[in-house]
């Protein structure tokens, strides 16, 4: 098993390099929406798996990250320059907001990350001045990846688009991945299994989950600001609590305590979707049943279904 | 009022089976739809089809209750929220199948037609009839929570589930019993709604969190902080779409957040 996972890791990247050299420009539609909704999730499972805390206002911060995002990309065409403002306009909305909300936990964290979300969203939805209302932003360019004097990449083509997304996905999960394997992400784990003895090793809990919440924010802002350039327009629905519940079903839906389980649950998420749409538009029944039948009956998810039960009944062979 | 009766049910469930249901906001859009059907399009009397889809619902809740909800009492907060908006999910796309996608506008009944002046305004005869209906279930919910048998009932088991169980009270039927009385609240308000709204899928999950709000306003699992936080939010939101239309749903929130970092437990929670 040791020796297979990085030999595995390796072909699932090459596939994913080589991915545009034989797929369709749906295929990777598909692709880019599924690497947005695994960053999204991650960030969101980091709070969720690691920390304890469900937040349901994870959407907000996707939004702001859009919004920010289109709005630079709309005055300065730098798409290098939209994503990172995108990701720090999340990540700061987080901080600040988080600095309310981490002196909570259970219940009443989730209801307030809900109402700061859904403030988020009416502001999207009313302000028309600054957001255009219920019609969002259009014409949002897909700007060249560009650093003045040294390099500039066209990003029209869906191919390089989806390269650009890949790249940086694949550096957040990176550092994502570290940082879960790091002393501060074993503090985290701490702090969700036993709150009062970690505090007790004398850590501040407190400023721990505010890191955590920020971080979070950072990668639904990033998730956020993938998305103007790809779909060329922003809309409210995209900071409404239901767009908030995407990342817990499909965290739930790979694995909660799994690093890999959000990014699995990303995958399947659009694979049932798509398969799915395609006989019936009614998909979310389907979709809510598997959710209701995952609480039910497999509360670890895929991952943990495949790492337990699968691969030592493989391996018995 | 229509959100007291939302808001009703769900802080029921919430004090007593210590469950954050997040599909009773579907609750209330499938009593809606039921009353439709039964009115609109039957043509059957207007009380009687208020009854029946309050029976409808509360089968519905019956069978939600004793087959899903059971089972998850035990389990954390995020499990219970993600089950319940599983039904979420299955209700709305249920909702389009049957009904279709958009949205419909029930006929008013003819007896509650009409305008009464009330200080010289014309006040519509329909909103008074829903505000009198609000009051009389707080009564008649007040009533069997502090009168009745069944009432003293569910406040033991609220307070100590074991305890209750232990002197004999069938603790899981009694749970499957208020859980029904929420989601006949729910329908109540959903059916009672009918002739001034609109009926259409998605109702659910937009009634859901003005729901949750109130509820945290007046403190979860609060009957009389329900209460009140129904009237706060509804004053809120019509003199918010007077005075600044742009920040009403804003404001909103802003309440919900202050009430939640002064004072968790909500405004009426001891």
């Amino acid at each position: 098993m040791t020796k297979l996972k990085p030999l595995l890791l390796i072909a699932l990247i090459l596939l994913l390099l080589l991915l545009p050299a034989f797929a369709g420009k749906y295929l990777l539609y598909m692709a880019i929406h599924i690497l947005i909704l695994s960053v999204f999730a991650l960030g969101f499972n980091l709070l969720l798996g690691y920390t304890g805390l469900l937040s349901f206002g994870q959407a907000g911060f996707f939004a702001i990250g859009s919004y920010a995002c289109a709005k630079i990309l709309l005055v300065i065409p730098s798409l290098l320059l939209g994503t990172i403002s995108g990701t720090l306009a999340g990540g700061i909305a987080a901080l600040i907001l988080g600095y309310l909300c981490v002196r909570y936990t259970r219940i009443y964290f989730s209801m307030l990350t809900l109402s700061f979300g859904m403030m988020i969203y009416s502001l999207a939805w009313k302000w028309r001045e600054v957001t255009g209302g219920d019609d969002g932003l259009a014409g949002i360019p897909r700007a060249p990846l560009e650093i003045p004097g040294i390099f500039s990449i066209n990003m029209s083509p869906m191919g390089n688009y989806y390269y650009f997304v890949l790249v940086v996905s694949l550096i957040a999960i990176f550092l994502i991945h570290r940082m879960v394997h790091s002393p501060f992400g074993l503090t985290l784990k701490g702090i969700r299994d036993s709150e009062n003895r970690v505090a007790f090793a004398g850590v501040s809990i407190r400023n721990y989950r505010l890191l955590s919440f920020t971080i979070a924010g950072l990668y639904a802002g990033l998730a956020g600001s993938f998305l103007p350039p790809l779909e060329n327009t922003v809309t409210p629905p995209i900071a409404h609590w239901t767009h908030s519940a995407e990342p817990v079903m499909v965290t739930l839906l790979g694995g909660i305590h799994t690093f890999s389980g959000p990014i699995v649950g990303s995958i399947l998420f659009y694979i049932i979707k798509d398969i799915i749409v395609r006989f019936t538009q009614y998909w979310l029944i389907l979709f809510g049943s598997i959710v209701i039948f995952l609480v039910l009956v497999f509360r670890g998810g895929v991952v943990i279904f495949f790492t337990e039960k699968i691969l030592p009944w493989v391996k018995r062979r | 009022m229509y959100l007291w009766l939302l808001a009703a049910g769900l802080t029921l469930v919430f004090g007593v089976l210590g469950v954050l249901n997040f599909a009773h906001g579907s609750l209330f859009m499938l009593g809606a739809y039921a009353a439709f059907t039964f009115y609109g399009k039957l043509n059957i009397n207007f009380g009687l089809s208020i009854l029946l889809s309050l029976i409808s619902v509360g089968i519905i809740g019956a069978i939600l209750e004793r087959f899903f909800i059971r089972r998850i009492y035990d389990l954390d907060l995020p499990y219970q929220l993600i089950l319940t908006f599983g039904f979420i999910l299955i209700f709305d796309d249920l909702v389009k199948m049957v009904w279709g996608g958009v949205a419909m506008i029930p006929p008013m009944p003819g007896f509650l037609e009409g305008n009464l002046t009330v200080l010289g305004r014309p006040y519509p005869f329909y909103n008074i009839f829903i505000i009198f209906a609000g009051l009389a279930v707080a009564l008649v919910l007040w009533l069997i929570l502090e009168k009745t048998w069944w009432g003293r009932m569910i406040r033991a088991s609220a307070s100590d589930r074991e305890m209750a169980g232990a002197i004999g009270i069938n603790i899981p039927f009694l749970f499957t019993t208020v859980f029904v009385l929420s989601a006949m609240l729910a329908a109540l308000g959903g059916a009672l709604g009918t002739p001034v709204r609109v009926v259409a899928p998605g109702i659910g999950t937009a009634m859901i969190i003005q729901a949750f709000v109130i509820t945290v306003i007046g403190g979860l699992g609060n009957l009389k902080g329900a209460f009140v936080g129904a009237l706060i939010v509804g004053i809120l939101t019509s003199f918010g779409i007077l005075l600044f239309p742009i920040f009403e749903l804003f404001i909103i929130f802003v309440v919900m957040a202050i009430v939640l970092m002064v004072k968790p437990e909500g405004l009426f929670g001891k």
